[in-house]
């Protein structure tokens, strides 16, 4: 009798919900970290599929922005549940995209894992630490809460497929933005397996949206886009960094610039990613009789 | 009845002593410009060319940020918390002993009446140093980590509507945090600034923590751009905002920008008319409109559209336009020419694709920039009076029937600084609150500054807040 053949999986985009092909129909060879192994065709976005992604981005946005942070803070820990429970999957998979020994690639699986706990537990303590009363000199109730900036475009890490990712990520959403994210170039199917993470997350679909391809052919579309809001440009190539800056300031988006280098994902990430993409709203009203 | 006629009141000017001409400040001293050429200041009341003063050239920026860089690193950024905070303290201090002085030169070279300068600018300016004063030695309980770090030299580019307050918004912060600034004030008002580099040196200010080197938009390029730079804080247009933020990418500065706004003031069917009126007034005529969180599109309830317009109208009537230094003065003169012109244009485009124009019979100076009280009526989205920015006394009205539409027609704008609410309704004040994607938003109330309320924007309104413990941020290595 013949070994069984074993079902491989088709790698798609993750636009709104659903897992649709790139438009363009084009797709790129991803090979293990050794270049030896044939990991998969992943889709290749094109400049259409990135709109397509910012269009389900916005749309997501009032109802995430305008959830309760307790709903938040459940579907975010929902998102940890729902990893552990395909652990051994990523581990596989981080192994072949990033090189890692299994032990390594566990510890890695595990601090991604930890990190949307740890982001979980922020939502309904974000308008606490960042917002605040002010006294003012003068009869008036006067009071600052954050609000999310909106729509929000993540270059994730290159190095860091999943964990790096995790780390981009959820920081962004916790506080109510939507995300279109360009996953790791050469590392990019352990974002589209967290993508059905996600999909069965109860995270309403549109918040995350995952695009695989050509990090300097899609990043230069989503800078420029009028109805992006910020850019997290962590990924983003050095050559390519400052002309990226540059297309964000022509509606004034919010750009979180790269780091010297990428930093070690595995440390403790403190709160600067979250609150980066947050605005500050102040409401005034008269006291009197 | 007919409004009472009022006597003339002047303010006296004799308080104010105007030099023919000032240098740059440069390391605590008043120095001639190397590279710069003269410009004029003129009072926009009357023409009359109040002093001269340099348009700092590229040797002369470089020469106060390497000012402001020893400064920082020999005495500011090494200083006590404590101690910067005294000096912080005795400028306010001097501020106020000199309020009377400050607000006559604010408003001979801004054209703004004396009644705001007087009752609103200066003493928000005092209150800014006396607030961040406070600050400087108590960063470590700010919420910004327990060692939090000054970024060096700060280059400030701040506008012509409010020059002291802006100053103050800009230097009071960086000053607390440990940085060390350069400023450069508007070439059409830099005489309260140079003033202020006075009371540096009467606070005895090490030299070179505030610099100030006046000039036009060449003299603040070079400012933005200057490799030594660490920190860009700009308050002006939206357009030169976009300017800076290509200019600085791909650099490892910091920035900060207050941009422009098109606010919506949202009157409500239940809300208090003759307050609500007010509000609206106080909202686009304050300082002629020469404000960035200006409520210049008024979003009224169409049930209530004929009576808030009349009271409007009425109300309107009695602005008393004219001589800033007259102490009844309601809306002074147009900062400048070039600011004029883009204020008719503006409205003639208004006329032009068929909104109804309205101002109070009003004389007008015959020297000086001068524009009347207006008010559009029948304006649609579609129109520029309803999109683009004027910065002048013109106000646009629209009108909506549900409260979503009102959310709807506010946010429909680039724009994200202000807006203004009015309605008797508690509940439905913190649901259009919740709503409005606005930094800043006025219920029942409407231009309402405070040092310990946060102020910035959303959207292209720029980023950054500035007040508050929220406008450390914007100086501090976080």
């Amino acid at each position: 009798m013949s070994e069984r053949l074993a079902v491989r999986k088709t790698y798609k985009l993750f636009i709104g919900g659903a897992f649709p092909r790139s438009e363009s129909g084009r797709s790129y060879e991803v090979r293990s970290k050794d270049g030896k192994r044939f990991l998969a065709n992943a889709a290749l976005a094109s400049r259409k599929d990135a709109r397509d992604a910012v269009v389900a981005a916005r749309k997501a946005f009032p109802r995430w922005s305008g959830a309760t942070a307790y709903n938040r803070g459940q579907i975010l820990y929902r998102i940890a549940e729902m990893l552990e429970g395909r652990r051994a999957q990523f581990v596989e998979e981080v192994q072949a995209a990033e090189g890692l020994s299994a032990a390594k690639a566990q510890a890695v699986v595990d601090a991604a894992i930890d990190r949307w706990v740890w982001y979980a537990g922020w939502s309904d303590k974000v308008a606490a630490v960042r917002g605040s009363s002010n006294p003012v000199a003068g009869p008036y109730f006067d009071f600052s809460v954050p609000e999310p900036t909106g729509v929000v475009a993540v270059l994730a890490p290159q190095r860091s497929a999943l964990l790096g990712l995790v780390s981009v990520v959820a920081p962004v959403i916790v506080t109510g933005n939507t995300a279109v994210v360009l996953a790791a170039q050469h590392a990019p199917l352990p974002a589209i397996t967290l993508a059905e993470v996600l999909a069965t997350s109860d995270l309403p679909g549109g918040v995350v949206n995952i695009l695989t391809g050509r990090t300097a052919e899609v990043a230069p579309h989503l800078a420029g886009h009028m109805d992006v809001n910020g850019i997290d440009l962590t990924g983003a190539p050095a050559e390519l960094a400052a002309d990226l800056e540059a297309a964000a300031a022509e509606n004034l988006k919010r750009v979180l610039r790269p780091p010297a280098q990428e930093p070690d994902w595995t440390a403790d990430t403190g709160v600067d990613r979250m609150f980066f993409f947050l605005e500050t709203k102040t409401v005034w009203h008269p006291i009197g009789v | 009845m007919a409004a009472f006629e009022y006597a003339p009141a002047p303010e006296s000017r004799a308080i104010v002593d105007i030099k023919p001409s000032y240098g740059l400040f440069v390391n605590g001293e008043f120095v001639e410009s190397v590279d710069g050429r003269p410009i004029k200041t003129v009072s926009p009341a009357t023409e009359e060319v109040l002093a001269e003063v340099a348009a700092a050239g590229e040797q002369d920026v470089d020469r106060a940020v390497q000012a402001a860089r020893r400064a920082y690193e020999t005495t500011w950024s090494k200083l006590p918390g404590k101690e910067r905070a005294k000096y912080l303290f005795r400028i306010a201090r001097i501020i106020q002993e000199r309020a009377r002085e400050l607000a006559v030169l604010e408003t001979l070279d801004n054209g703004k009446p004396i009644r705001e300068s007087r009752d609103v600018d200066i003493p928000l300016v005092a209150a800014h140093f006396f607030y961040y004063a406070g600050w400087a030695d108590k960063l470590e309980y700010a919420g910004f980590g327990p060692d939090p770090r000054p970024l060096g030299v700060a280059g400030q580019v701040i506008p012509w509507n409010f020059p002291l307050l802006m100053l103050a918004w800009k230097v009071a912060p960086a000053l607390a945090c440990g940085n060390t600034v350069v400023l450069k004030p508007a070439e059409t008002t830099p005489l309260t600034a140079l003033r202020f580099a006075e009371i540096c040196q009467q606070a005895d200010l090490p030299p070179g923590v505030v610099n100030i080197v006046t000039g036009a938009g060449e003299t603040g390029s070079y400012l933005v751009s200057h490799p030594g730079v660490d920190k860009v804080a700009f308050t002006g247009s939206t357009e030169v905002g976009k300017r800076i933020a290509r200019a600085v990418a791909g650099t490892r500065k910091r920035l900060t920008l207050e941009l422009g706004g098109k606010a919506a003031n949202i009157v409500f069917e239940d809300a208090a008319v003759d307050q609500a009126v007010e509000g609206i007034v106080n909202g686009i005529f304050f300082n002629q409109g020469h404000v960035c969180c200006a409520g210049s599109r008024m979003l009224v309830q169409e049930s209530v559209y004929e009576e808030v317009l009349a009271a409007l109208k009425r109300r309107m009537a009695t602005l008393r336009v004219g001589d800033p230094l007259d102490k009844n003065t309601d809306i002074g003169a147009i900062n400048s020419p070039q600011q004029l012109a883009k204020i008719r244009a503006l409205s003639e485009i208004g006329e032009a694709e068929g909104a109804e124009r309205w101002s109070p019979p009003c004389e007008l100076p015959d020297r000086g920039y001068w524009f009347p009280p207006t008010v559009f009526t029948g304006v649609s989205q579609a129109h520029r009076i309803a999109r683009e920015e004027i910065f002048g006394p013109v106000l646009s009205v629209l009108t909506f029937r549900t409260p979503a539409e009102a959310v709807e027609k506010a946010n429909n704008t680039p724009y994200g600084l202000s807006a203004g609410v009015w309605t008797e309704k508690g509940s439905r004040i913190l649901w259009m609150a919740d709503k409005l994607r606005a930094g800043v938003v006025w219920a029942n109330t409407f231009n309402r500054f405070d040092p310990a309320s946060p102020f910035g924007g959303y959207k292209e309104s720029g980023y950054g807040r500035e007040g508050g413990r929220h406008g450390l941020e914007a100086y501090l290595d976080v």
